[in-house]
């Protein structure tokens, strides 16, 4: 049930189900989320899609989490000032969390809408998941077809 | 394009008490998420300031630091000023604020708490270890667990019951504060609060400074004793034996605290060294206490400095319980501005959008979609 935008999806759309992807853990605690490609999802959005969105959110993530030459100047800056600077400051992590959820909504409004999904931040969700809604369309019972528009996500 | 807001369901309001009549007095107010917190942790200024329920060991803590280098300034200072230099009260008042700052900010930040999972996450994880996995439904499955393999190193995950969620590695569950807390440390009681991922570097510091800061009175309150005992015969030294006495105080209180201070913060120079934490340290996780040789500790990077970086210096994760957001309240549509009309007999479950968290400009808001009730009925778990 193609949805063309926001605008169907929220008068005719009901909540069918939702669906979760965790965490991967194979290369410790950084935050990084399994890129296997969900069995409700089949029909409703394409694989490379799905993979392009959750490696792109996994590039976001390791690039907060980077311990670099920035990283070391900002925790070195924090020492030195008992840590105020927390207070007042921005941190990197912070900063590249508002760019997540900028693409986030991005790829809502172009990708996942009109095919009756919507992605939910992981930060709502203590990181531990994206949260996947799926949506059918509440007046019709046929099955879906999802007209595939092929779009770029395009990182910032 | 138009401005559109994504309104979700929020999982407190389904957490809460199955669905019943409108009560009958509407919340003024909306209220903000640290009030409907499920651990046991206190909240302060309107949810910035976050503490443990037992906080009874702080102000101990703070008033003999406070009191010990009150008495340090007013009896020592002066003395050892006109003596020897003016950089002591200088050096100590520098050491104090430090250990101060850091002392409060390890008791009042976020250690590093995980939220507990909304009713659909916990269904969903429900589901998947009920499963059928070759087992006979007859068969009682052991207690939850998930393995994963981290830099070669099979780790067990385990599911925690009252948070329902599996827990990630190096994480724990505080029984004192209720919460799995992320890289969990321990729970210390004299900074009245667990020390974990976010505020590990803050303890660090703050035990380290303090170690400085007590081997620094010790020095001076000995030095200052010494100088006084030579310079004057009995009679001198019974006439200043009020002053003196306070200076032997100092002596006595920091005797004791050097000896544990300093030892321990050596033990966490090893832990932050090894990149382990006390939690893995005590249980000999990967010391091979358990016969198993092979262990070793996967999250190293095998390089002190690296791992001392990665530690102390590595980017500050943000806080994922977001204390100061609003709960969204059944009664939010009538209250908050919404653009669209929704159609009103079929509306049960209403949504708002996420609300701005303190101090920093809002976030763009999000697209919104209002939905009617889900087709399917959602298992709401308690949250215990």
């Amino acid at each position: 049930m193609p949805f063309h935008n926001l605008q169907e999806l929220r008068h005719s759309a009901s909540l069918a189900t939702k669906v979760f992807i965790q965490r991967d853990y194979s290369d410790g605690t950084i935050c990084k989320f399994l890129t296997k490609f969900p069995a409700e999802l089949d029909s409703r959005i394409e694989r490379s899609l799905f993979e392009e969105t959750v490696k792109t959110l996994n590039c976001y993530y390791a690039e907060a989490e980077k311990i670099g030459s920035q990283s070391y100047l900002e925790g070195c800056l924090a020492c030195a000032t008992a840590y105020i600077i927390f207070l007042c400051m921005e941190t990197r992590y912070e900063k590249i969390l508002k760019k997540i959820s900028m693409y986030i909504q991005e790829q809502n409004e172009k990708i996942y809408a009109p095919r009756g999904l919507l992605l939910t931040d992981p930060i709502e969700r203590g990181m531990r998941v994206i949260e996947i809604s799926i949506f059918e369309d509440s007046g019709s019972t046929s099955s879906s077809s999802t007209g595939s528009s092929p779009s770029s996500a395009t990182a910032q | 394009m138009k401005n559109r807001e994504y309104q979700q369901i929020d999982p407190q309001a389904l957490a809460t008490p199955p669905p019943r009549p409108p009560p009958e007095h509407m919340p003024k107010r909306a209220r903000r998420k640290w009030e409907v917190f499920p651990g046991k942790n206190r909240f302060c200024c309107d949810g910035r300031i976050i503490v443990a329920r037992q906080s009874g060991v702080l102000p101990l803590t703070l008033a003999l630091i406070v009191l010990t280098s009150g008495l340090f300034f007013i009896f020592d200072c002066p003395f050892l000023v006109e003596h020897l230099t003016g950089c002591i009260p200088a050096i100590g008042g520098v050491l104090f604020v430090f250990v101060i700052i850091s002392l409060l900010q390890t008791s009042f930040t976020d250690p590093g708490i995980l939220p507990r999972a909304t009713p659909e996450e916990a269904a969903d994880i429900e589901k998947q270890i009920d499963n059928p996995t070759g087992l006979s439904s007859s068969y009682r499955p052991p207690p939850r667990t998930k393995e994963v393999v981290i830099n070669q190193q099979v780790v067990k995950l385990k599911y925690c019951f009252t948070c329902k969620i599996f827990r990630p590695p190096r994480t724990s569950h505080c029984s004192l504060c209720d919460n799995c807390v992320e890289r969990f440390d321990h729970h210390c009681p004299w900074v009245g609060n667990c020390v974990g991922k976010r505020n590990y570097r803050f303890f660090y510091t703050f035990i380290v400074s303090l170690s400085f800061l007590t081997a620094f009175i010790f020095g001076c309150a000995t030095t200052h004793l010494a100088l006084r005992s030579q310079g004057g015969n009995g009679l001198v030294v019974a006439l200043q034996f009020s002053f003196t006495f306070f200076t032997a105080l100092e002596l006595v209180v920091c005797f004791f605290s050097v000896w544990s201070i300093v030892g321990l913060s050596g033990f966490h120079t090893y832990l932050v060294a090894a990149n382990l934490t006390t939690n893995e340290d005590i249980k000999g996780s990967w010391s091979g206490k358990s016969g198993n040789e092979d262990v070793g500790n996967p999250y190293s990077y095998n390089s002190i400095i690296k791992n001392c970086c990665s530690v102390l210096c590595g980017p500050m994760p943000p806080s994922l319980i977001d204390r100061r957001g609003f709960v969204p309240s059944d009664d939010s549509v009538q209250t908050r501005p919404v653009e669209i009309e929704l159609p009103a007999a079929k509306n049960d479950i209403n949504m708002v959008g996420r609300a701005v968290t303190s101090g920093r400009p809002p976030p763009p808001p999000p697209p919104v979609v209002t939905v009617q009730q889900p087709a399917i009925s959602i298992q709401s778990h308690s949250t215990a």
